[in-house]
């Protein structure tokens, strides 16, 4: 179809409005990232510079983020939750997408419609009452309370991707190792593993971000700093009574924002593929 | 279990081995015992919470001290609660809004991709960064963005000279629903534009052809060919974006708290604000509850809507 349409045309249609699109879904983040290198002085003054650019870039913001809040200690929380939980996950999902997709028992059909309908069950119906079983079972305020209950919502999406994974490799394979005499746990990991690797790295990718992002849940369960994660760090103690120090909550945001985009970055094409390939299913 | 097995006694040690055996060759057990560790977290962590948030919304449960059954008193509280029904009509409002503009924004934004391009895998990458981010954080930036003094917004339009005061985005109770819903959209549009991309993606290049030859407009052709090809999967879309815009709850709380006058409190927040700061537990997993049936009427909508599809497209499963 491309061909029928002329160049002018086709920067009226296509790329003007691409180039809206951009600007809009990029902006945030440019306002945010200029915003943390901004003096105080520049960021209250639009009368003196210019509020798109910054003339006197400081460190100051993400020195005080770093030295003189909790920030670190909320990273440090956040990736050991984040890691803990993907992991937990993975190991969970691994083993419920093989029993679904390979080992076919009585009653996967309706466990792999469970797992799914379980993935549409949303945290913010959940909070309160896992609030009382994190009380309950003494985990409440500790890393344990998110650790246990991010799985929640991990394990669903990690299945419901792997079984989509695994089915795409060829039974053939499993059938040939069954003959021979193996197990079916030699097969899930001599086979099926090495094999998954790159579903398991957008499994777990997706784990981790989605960990990375929580929000409702960690801030429910958790009520001393020394154990918040970074949304919730930044939200509920980089925000000081009426006057918002912007500079540092910008670069709390920035900061936090970073980890997951690198790592997004590094991933991507595995991240679009297998984010499209979860939703064609 | 088959381990136990195994290793129990010496005499039948024989025989057990080859009970192992015929269990490791059961697929149902096998199934049961793979199936065993998400199961164990799944019910623990998730089925019994639902019963149990159920449950507490018929009690009159407090943070620090149990409650007792009260049946439907605190339903017919809520019933009698203006700003309980404030909420359920203002998330009626953002989901309906949100989710109708991000559809079509995300769908002008997948057809747009769909285009030969230069740098297409890198335009891909960058349009999916405000789904990446946390919310949360991204949040924290439109509430810069929105600020009443320093908006970078309400500046730009005043050089320009289309207004001649600064907005109020999140003090104003109309405004600051616009404002979180902008915000919402933001963030929503690059997970149905990569999605209904992907779906786009699949509709084989010989239907345009034919149809060119034919002489369909490029309307038509998008009528009777993309949107009907497309139609599944943005009913899965559709019915992810509604469910999490209908229980969203980051954006609200960093952007509005629900305010300026409880006009953008949605029942999520709502629920939050009455359990936790407020303590009623009981009430607040009560607002939690009310969402339920909401919940499963837009699943059940997509899916016999999916399933009409298929049996007009004469599919069987």
């Amino acid at each position: 179809m491309d061909y029928l349409a002329s160049i002018p045309r086709k920067v009226v249609t296509v790329y003007i409005p691409l180039a809206i699109f951009l600007f809009i879904l990029l902006f945030p983040f440019y306002w945010m990232t200029i915003t943390t290198f901004k003096s105080n002085e520049e960021l209250y003054n639009y009368e003196d510079f210019s509020p798109f650019w910054v003339s006197n870039p400081t460190l100051a913001n993400v020195y005080k983020l770093f030295f003189e809040t909790s920030y670190p200690t909320w990273l440090w929380n956040t990736m050991v939750v984040s890691v803990a939980a993907t992991f937990l996950s993975l190991f969970c999902a691994v083993c419920a997408a093989y029993a679904i997709e390979r080992l076919r028992f009585k009653g996967a059909r309706t466990a792999g419609l469970t797992i799914f309908l379980a993935y549409l069950v949303p945290p913010s119906i959940l909070f309160i009452p896992l609030a009382t079983l994190v009380y309950a079972y003494g985990v409440f305020d500790s890393n344990w309370a998110l650790i246990l209950t991010y799985p929640t919502f991990l394990i669903p999406f990690c299945t419901w991707l792997l079984m989509g994974y695994f089915r795409s490799i060829p039974y053939e394979l499993e059938e040939c190792a069954l003959i021979d005499g193996a197990t079916r746990l030699q097969i899930l990991i001599k086979i099926m593993l090495p094999l998954a690797v790159p579903g398991l790295i957008s499994a777990g990718i997706f784990a981790f971000t989605l960990s990375w992002n929580e929000f409702i849940y960690a801030l429910t369960f958790i009520s001393s700093s020394e154990h918040k994660t970074v949304p919730v760090g930044v939200v509920t103690e980089l925000v000081e009574g009426d006057v918002y120090h912007w500079g540092s909550l910008m670069a709390g945001a920035l900061m936090g924002s970073l980890p997951v985009a690198i790592l997004y970055s590094f991933f991507v094409e595995h991240y679009v593929s297998s984010m499209t390939g979860a939703v064609k299913e | 279990m088959a381990l136990q097995t195994a290793t129990q006694g010496t005499g039948a040690q024989a025989d057990s081995v080859g009970l192992a055996a015929r269990l490791g060759q059961n697929r149902t057990f096998l199934g049961v015992l793979f199936m065993l560790p998400a199961a164990t977290v799944l019910i623990l962590l998730l089925a019994y919470p639902l019963g149990l948030g159920v449950w507490l919304g018929l009690t009159d449960t407090r943070i620090g001290r149990a409650g007792v059954f009260i049946g439907l008193e605190n339903y017919e509280f809520l019933f009698d609660d203006s700003v309980f029904w404030l909420s359920v009509f203002n998330t009626f409002l953002y989901t309906v809004v949100a989710s109708i503009v991000k559809f079509g924004l995300g769908l002008w934004l997948a057809l747009l991709l769909n285009n030969h391009l230069p740098f297409k895998a890198f335009l891909r990458a960058i349009v999916l960064l405000p789904w990446i981010v946390p919310t949360v954080l991204s949040a924290i930036a439109f509430w810069w963005i929105y600020d009443s003094q320093f908006s970078i917004i309400s500046w730009t339009l005043i050089q320009l000279g289309v207004i001649d005061h600064y907005i109020n985005f999140l003090g104003d109770p109309d405004m600051a629903r616009a404002s979180v819903i902008a915000a919402n959209v933001w963030r929503g549009i690059p997970f149905v534009a990569i999605t209904l991309l992907a779906g786009l993606q699949t509709i084989p290049q010989s239907l345009y052809e034919a149809a060119v030859i034919d002489g369909a407009s490029p309307w038509q052709r998008f009528r009777f060919i993309t949107f009907p090809m497309l139609t599944p999967i943005i009913a899965v879309v559709m019915t992810f974006s509604v469910l999490f815009t209908f229980t969203d709850f980051q954006l609200i709380y960093v952007l509005t708290r629900g305010g300026p006058l409880n006009a953008t409190h949605l029942m999520a927040t709502l629920s939050f604000q009455r359990a936790i700061p407020g303590g009623q537990l009981g009430e607040g997993a009560a607002i939690a509850v009310a969402m339920i049936p909401f919940l499963l009427a837009a699943i059940m909508f997509s899916y016999f809507g999916l399933q009409r599809r298929r049996w007009q497209q004469g599919g069987g499963d």
